[in-house]
């Protein structure tokens, strides 16, 4: 039974030994001039130091939401485009009506502002 | 060829989740909001009269027999958008009246009709998912669209939270379902029912998902809460479209899906029919708050229809198909009174306190009140009457004598609530002068149609319900047994 | 080849799961993640299921339970948000305009 794993074990097996042949490859051939901005913490551009329930722009979360949306939506163009041969001519043009309904959700979302990253030009004004 | 066909036989759906999209473009470009409701009021009449021709026509499938057209479907589609349609003609001027009057309204309110027109046109457990959960989510969002509202914003997270709870328990009885038969066609899980706990348990778990939907007890928790925090109007809306749609897929699902012999559904409704009527009509009591109490009422309202459901014959399902209509009309009339009092300034319009010695300042309103009342009490010669007649034969035919005697009792006491009103209104002197804003003609109008349509109906039932009880002919039953 | 017995019981295991959360949970976000779970826990039996009869409606299903989840997910987190600029909490027991 445990003879099924093996390729997994190898496959985990080898990430481990690349990443530490990695890291230590570029400590020993990289320059290494630390500064404080260098070693801070990565953290998408924003303040990584402060409170962690601190409020943050409402833009995020209809960034967000609006990724969930679209993004999810691809579950049904994948199975679609693999079975696309079989069905034929007319599946394209419920296709391209399925794509039209989310683009009538894009327009909405750029027209009504939700997209502006500056919010004073939003829809949070 | 085949699209067209399809397309043809789902028209209103079609028409309707066009004008959605169609509305939100224009309220994306420009913040016009007569001709979105121009629109919506358009593509809601097309559907309507589309319908209410379908259900003289044939009786098909379509979509590869993921829809039916045609008798029970086009009769709930019909209801739909007559609530669909009577809603937003008195919602423009409530919305405007208290000042948030948003595009978004009418686009929610098409899309969510678009997904009640599917899933009363549903064949297939997928079709109803989608169906529900179109119309659900537009409803969690319609619920709180007042911004900034505090009680509407609760009112929204109390239904999308026990809202998405029982779609799981939907969603798992569908996969269970599927497993106990392997297929997801409600005729053909009809042909694979059997008596196996996979069967019965899926069943169950789908039941538990309707009963949320059309808040039968103990599965009633958000109604009072939903209804009491959302736009009076948009209450209206749920409390009638999205009750019936749920209703009929419920009836669709019982009668096509799980076959009596196997799965003894009809002791389930009946408990569950005899707990709502009792529960909905004692809270409804107590109620202060004119929408609360008419949410409860409301309960109630579903536990009579339950008991139609439990009778289980051609004869049950026809009457709960008449009362879905005739609950449809008066409630709306109802609720667009109370939205045409709240919008008043100075006093709070929903505390049924505040209802003293309004009937003689403005006349008609008191009175196109009490006809609603009196039809949602069941008093001839009103269309509540019609229906609960038609109800209470249907059990006693049946031979449930126990429902029926509990159905009567609790109409009985349902008199007590909805009379109270009525006799604040008339009998009490106004203890405060509140000016009274005249409304506008469309409102006015509309509600007089509904009082005229409780009377009509009240009357004339003959023809609706021959029309109703040909869907069960033997012919029908014979055709969806042979498919 | 492992029986499709073991998927169905992972899958009601998570449903209660979810279900449990739902009911002790006090947070709004923490019940609608395990609204969520149960939604998949659903999803994972759907496709077994549809494995073990070997037609792809069940999979279908899970396209749209999809869907509808993330659907579900968008909307939730809006009226959450707007339940936190009222509340400026998003504990239910806050959520108390309306009883009875």
């Amino acid at each position: 039974m445990f003879e099924n794993y093996l390729p997994i074990a190898i496959l985990a097996g080898v990430a481990v030994v690349l990443a530490i042949l990695l890291m230590t490859l570029s400590r020993v051939l990289g320059p290494y001039r630390p500064n404080k901005t260098k070693l801070d913490p990565y953290e998408s551009g924003m303040d990584p130091v402060g409170d962690a329930a601190n409020r943050y722009s409402i833009s995020f979360y209809l960034v967000a939401i609006a990724f969930i949306v679209f993004d999810v939506e691809v579950v049904f163009v994948y199975p679609w485009a693999v079975s696309y041969l079989d069905f034929g001519p007319g599946t394209l043009v419920s296709m391209i009506i399925f794509i039209l309904e989310l683009y009538v959700g894009l327009i909405y979302l750029i027209k009504k502002g939700a997209l502006d990253w500056d919010l004073k030009k939003g829809m949070f004004n | 060829m085949d699209y067209l066909h399809d397309i043809n036989a789902f028209l209103p759906g079609v028409i309707v989740a066009l004008a959605g999209l169609v509305t939100i473009t224009i309220d994306a470009y420009k913040n016009d909001h007569g001709s979105i409701y121009g629109l919506t009021v358009f593509s809601l009449l097309a559907g309507l009269i589309l319908s209410v021709m379908d259900m003289f026509g044939p009786v098909g499938e379509a979509f590869t027999g993921m829809i039916t057209y045609g008798g029970v479907s086009a009769f709930g589609s019909s209801v739909v958008l007559f609530g669909a349609l009577f809603c937003v003609l008195i919602s423009r001027e409530y919305l405007s009246a208290i000042d948030h009057e948003y595009g978004e309204v009418y686009s929610l309110l098409l899309i969510a009709t678009a997904g009640m027109l599917g899933l009363v046109s549903a064949n297939n457990l997928i079709m109803i998912f989608i169906g529900i959960e179109t119309m659900s989510i537009c409803l969690y969002v319609l619920a709180g669209i007042i911004k900034g509202q505090k009680i509407g914003a609760e009112a929204s997270l109390k239904y999308f939270l026990l809202g998405a709870f029982s779609t799981g328990f939907l969603l798992y009885g569908m996969a269970l379902l599927y497993g106990a038969t392997g297929s997801l066609y409600l005729t053909e899980i009809a042909e694979g029912a059997s008596s196996d706990l996979l069967f019965i348990a899926g069943a169950a778990l789908l039941l538990v998902g309707f009963f949320f939907k059309v808040s039968a007890v103990p599965f009633h928790m958000w109604t009072p809460d939903v209804y009491q925090g959302t736009p009076t109007t948009i209450t209206a809306y749920m409390a009638t479209a999205s009750k019936s749609a749920a209703f009929v897929a419920l009836l669709i699902v019982l009668s096509k899906m799980i076959p009596a012999e196997t799965a003894n559904w009809a002791g389930v409704i009946e408990v569950i029919a005899i707990l709502t009527m009792v529960m909905g009509n004692l809270i409804a009591i107590v109620q202060d708050n004119i929408k609360r109490m008419l949410a409860y009422s409301s309960i109630a309202h579903a536990g009579y229809l339950l008991v139609g459901l439990a009778a289980g014959t051609p004869e049950g399902y026809s009457a709960v198909l008449f009362y879905l209509f005739a609950y449809t009309i008066m409630n709306i009339g109802a609720f667009g009174v109370v939205a045409y009092y709240e919008r008043q300034q100075g006093l709070d319009f929903t505390d049924i306190n505040n209802y003293v010695g309004l009937g003689f300042k403005k006349p008609l309103m008191g009175v196109l009140l009490s006809f609603f009342l009196f039809s949602l009490v069941g008093i001839p010669p009103f269309v509540g009457f019609v229906g609960k007649y038609l109800i209470f034969a249907a059990a006693i035919n049946a031979g449930y004598i126990a429902l029926a005697v509990i159905l009567a009792l609790a109409s009985a006491a349902s008199v007590y609530y909805y009379l109270r009103p009525m006799v604040y209104m008339y009998f009490k002197d106004p203890h405060k002068d509140v000016p009274l804003v005249r409304s506008g003609i469309v409102f006015r109008s509309t509600l007089v149609v509904l009082a005229a349509l409780t009377l009509y109906f009240g009357i004339a039932f003959g023809d609706l319900h021959n029309l109703l009880s040909s869907f069960y002919t033997a012919d029908w039953v014979t055709h969806l047994v042979g498919q | 080849m492992i029986s499709i017995d073991w998927f169905l019981a992972l899958s009601a295991l998570l449903f209660c799961v979810g279900m449990i959360g739902v009911l002790v949970r006090k947070n709004a976000i923490v019940i609608f993640m395990c609204v969520e779970l149960m939604l998949n826990a659903v999803n994972l039996s759907l496709v077994s299921f549809s494995s073990h009869y070997g037609n792809v409606d069940g999979q279908i299903l899970v396209f749209f339970a999809l869907a509808v989840a993330a659907a579900e997910a968008v909307v939730g987190l809006a009226i959450i948000i707007a339940i936190f600029r009222n509340n400026l909490s998003v504990d239910i027991n806050n959520v108390n305009l309306m009883r009875w």
